[in-house]
C-alpha cells in the first residue's frame, strides 16, 4: 500500500487530499500518476506536474517501494 | 540553523536579536511581503497552502546546502502559510557570518532556491475571485530538479 497526496490546484482538480492505492509491482511515479487519473477518472494532461517521494523533489521515472508517500502537485510558489 | 513554518505573524527585530551571534560582524536579512497588486488584479489577501513535513525537510536541506557552500556563522529562515494579507510579511531569511559578503551571498542563495524548491503554494484572493499562482519558478531558473510537464513529457 502506498499513500497518495496532493496539494494546491491538483488538490482541488482530484477533489480530495489523498488516497491510498495498492502498488504495483514495478511502478514508477508515472505509472502511480496514471493509476491516481484513472481511479478519480480525471486527466491532469496539460498541468504542470511536480511529484515527491516520501517528503524528497524526485523524476517521474523514479521507482516507487511499498510503503511510500507519493505526492503530486503543481510547481511551487512560495517565498 | 533554524528553519520554522509557521501561521503566526512574526518581527523582525525581535528575531535578529533573539537569534544574535556574538562573533558575527554581519547580519543579512530578506524579508518577503505580500504585494497588493499582480497582473493588473488588486489582490485582497493571499492563501498560503504548504506540504508540512516536507516543507520543514527542504528548507533545512536548503540551510544545510547554504551552510555548506557559504562562510556562514548561523542561519534562519521563518516562512508563513494561510490567509494573509497585502503588506504582512510572508517570509524572512536572516543570515550571520563574520564578514559581509557571505552573508550576503548566502541570504540570496537562500530566498532564491526556497521559491523553487519549498512547497509552498499561493492563491490570490481578487474581487473576481481566487486563483492560484501559476508562474513555474522552475522553469524560470532552469534549475535542478527535473520535474516535468506531461503534456510535453520533457524535463523542464
Amino acid at each position: 500500500m502506498i499513500s497518495v497526496k496532493f496539494f494546491a490546484s491538483v488538490r482541488e482538480r482530484l477533489g480530495q487530499a489523498s488516497i491510498d492505492l495498492e502498488l504495483q509491482a514495478g511502478s514508477t511515479v508515472a505509472e502511480v500518476l496514471a493509476q491516481v487519473e484513472g481511479i478519480a477518472g480525471v486527466s491532469l494532461a496539460g498541468q504542470h506536474l511536480l511529484a515527491a517521494r516520501n517528503q524528497v523533489h524526485v523524476p517521474f521515472t523514479e521507482s516507487v517501494a511499498d510503503g511510500d508517500e507519493i505526492a503530486f502537485f503543481p510547481p511551487v510558489t512560495g517565498g | 540553523m533554524t528553519v520554522r513554518v509557521q501561521q503566526e505573524a512574526f518581527d523582525l527585530g525581535a528575531e535578529l536579536e533573539a537569534h544574535a551571534q556574538p562573533t558575527a560582524g554581519a547580519v543579512v536579512s530578506f524579508l518577503g511581503t505580500v504585494r497588493d497588486y499582480s497582473d493588473a488584479a488588486d489582490i485582497l489577501a493571499m492563501e498560503i497552502e504548504h506540504y508540512p513535513g516536507m516543507t520543514e525537510r527542504e528548507l533545512e536541506r536548503v540551510a544545510q546546502e547554504a551552510q555548506r557552500r557559504y562562510d556562514i556563522l548561523d542561519s534562519l529562515i521563518i516562512h508563513r502559510y494561510g490567509r494573509l494579507t497585502p503588506q504582512d510579511p510572508i517570509v524572512l531569511v536572516a543570515v550571520w557570518s563574520l564578514h559581509r559578503a557571505a552573508a550576503f551571498d548566502a541570504c540570496r542563495y537562500l530566498i532564491d532556491v526556497l521559491k523553487t524548491s519549498a512547497p509552498f503554494w499561493k492563491k490570490e484572493i481578487t474581487p473576481a475571485g481566487a486563483r492560484w499562482v501559476t508562474d513555474c519558478p522552475g522553469c524560470r531558473a532552469g534549475t535542478q530538479h527535473g520535474h516535468v510537464h506531461p503534456d510535453v513529457l520533457e524535463e523542464c
